[in-house]
């Protein structure tokens, strides 16, 4: 079989997750709202308190703001993975996961689609609250906005994989709220997002640890680096490691023969 | 040219039955569901799978479609065995399933340009395509309109254009009319009856309402699992002894302790 139909699947579904994101506006505000308000309130807040000494890839001491930028970054993929397998939980319910899943093409390629098609949304997202970023003034040099695209992708595959995995646990949505609070906020705060790993081990050398083992600490450096036109390659390995085990299990949990959905008894009651 | 995933030249002269099932069975945690279920499905025939809410229809059609696997019997679509060759059996087969799964927030066509990707087709194919599906069901002048906007009738119907659309052999209709009233429920029984005829697609039917059972159609009946009957509406009558359907159905069914 020619690499053409596999083509128009892929264009499909990415087509259909970018319609559906236009027609929830609402969705879009609120994806942007989170982040900047971290930005203006909390970090406009803190940039009195807590100035960033200088540190890789920084060239020069920074304000909090510009060190928060690439965290939030990492928020809006992190979000926007869970809410895609939000839709995956609501879509199930709703049977066009189904719909997807009787589509004649292997399972795992229509399962990279769809997080291929959220990451793409995710994408969006980034950009438009990097533009907002650099109209207020924190400005990475115009080659790091190009150079963090790549990152991007493998980041928001490997939140999406995260959240993709986890709706093979949950049926229900009220359960998923659960998960976004076990899950989102612990990746979140225990990560470099926020604060510089050395500067979270002054604090607690514990909080530092599992910073220090949370992929998402990998991610957003991978996506810091990148903007600021390094790399760093230990946060790449680490992140693309994560994203392929991420990957693979949520396959694996899709998979019919193996899957959560043949022990649980699948969308169907 | 058309790019659509179609399953490699058949090499049988005669056509295989649309659907064969041999001896299947399923059990949720050591609970069966389905024990040694067998019937085939000829070429374009309509059969009505006929049974109780919990009879299993929908466990039989979650299998079929391999939302999960079966690990006992077989399932063959157009000849095709469905875990050696589930890509061309997939191929062959359109569904509409029990709950709604159409977007409401997009068109009727983009939403069956979206189901036309799912099974390879380019868009200038999808969109022909969806033309021709979504008048014979006699919704041309909706195909730019929001699902949302349209009856639970019609986007029934919009679902069976979109089953259709990748010309499969086998359409399985689970439950389709739940949900609509009197009028559209008839209309739509009439209307499956009719695609069967006019295209030659053969279709599942699952119902629990006996009056959506034609007199000329077969019937299968399935009960706590197992196919209680196989037949035509008159062979069934006389086997039971009995003058309706629904009359065969109740002793089919009810006389059963367990």
């Amino acid at each position: 079989m020619s690499l053409l139909p596999y083509l128009h699947c892929m264009s499909g579904v990415v087509g259909r997750e970018l319609l559906r994101f236009v027609h929830q506006r609402s969705r879009f505000v609120a994806a942007l709202v989170r982040p900047l308000g971290w930005l203006f309130v909390f970090a406009a807040g803190f940039r009195m308190a807590l100035g960033v000494a200088m540190t890789e890839p920084y060239q020069t001491y920074i304000l909090y703001e510009v060190y928060i930028v690439p965290g939030l970054v990492g928020m809006i993929q992190l979000f926007n993975g869970m809410q895609s397998s939000l839709s995956m939980v609501y879509d199930r319910e709703m049977g066009s996961m189904r719909v997807l899943l009787v589509s004649p093409f292997p399972r795992w390629f229509l399962l990279v689609c769809k997080l291929l098609a959220g990451t793409f949304v995710s994408i969006v997202q980034v950009y438009v609250f990097l533009l907002i970023a650099y109209i207020y003034g924190i400005q990475a040099p115009l080659l790091g906005y190009v150079l963090v695209l790549p990152t991007l992708i493998v980041t928001g595959f490997m939140v999406g994989a995260l959240g993709l995995l986890l709706s093979t646990f949950v049926r229900q949505l009220e359960n998923f709220a659960g998960i976004m609070n076990f899950v989102i906020f612990p990746m979140f705060f225990l990560s470099s997002a926020l604060y510089p790993l050395w500067r979270i081990r002054e604090g607690s050398y514990l909080i530092y640890q599992l910073a220090a083992l949370n992929p998402f600490t990998y991610a957003v450096e991978m996506i810091r680096f990148a903007l600021y036109e390094q790399l760093n390659i230990e946060a790449v390995l680490i992140t693309l490691a994560a994203t392929c085990v991420l990957l693979g299990l949520a396959i694996l949990g899709y998979n019919p023969a193996h899957g959560m959905s043949a022990r649980k008894g699948g969308a169907g009651e | 040219m058309s790019h659509e995933l179609k399953p490699s030249a058949h090499t049988h002269s005669d056509s295989p039955p649309a659907l064969n099932v041999r001896d299947l069975g399923f059990s949720y945690s050591g609970k069966p569901v389905l024990k040694d279920v067998s019937f085939t499905l000829g070429a374009g025939e309509l059969v009505i799978l006929l049974g109780a809410n919990g009879a299993g229809k929908t466990t039989l059609f979650s299998l079929i479609t391999r939302l999960y696997d079966h690990r006992q019997g077989h399932i063959e679509i157009g000849g095709f065995n469905l875990r050696q060759h589930s890509v061309q059996a997939h191929a062959q087969m359109g569904v509409v399933f029990q709950q709604p799964t159409l977007d409401l927030d997009l068109t009727v066509k983009q939403n069956l340009v979206y189901h036309a990707a799912l099974h390879g087709m380019n868009r200038r194919v999808a969109r022909e395509r969806a033309m021709q599906q979504i008048s014979r069901v006699g919704l041309r002048d909706s195909l730019n309109e929001r699902v949302r906007h349209l009856s639970g009738g019609q986007r029934r119907r919009v679902e069976i254009a979109r089953g259709l659309l990748h010309q499969p052999r086998l359409l399985l209709l689970d439950e389709p009319t739940v949900g609509l009233d009197i009028a559209s429920r008839r209309a739509l029984v009439e209307h499956v009856h009719q695609l069967c005829a006019d295209q030659g697609v053969a279709v599942l039917w699952a119902t629990h309402l006996i009056d959506e059972v034609y007199p000329q159609d077969r019937v299968i009946v399935l009960d706590k699992g197992r196919v209680r009957a196989n037949g035509s509406v008159s062979e069934i009558n006389a086997q039971q002894a009995t003058d309706t359907i629904g009359q065969a159905f109740d002793r089919l069914t009810g006389g059963e302790p367990g």
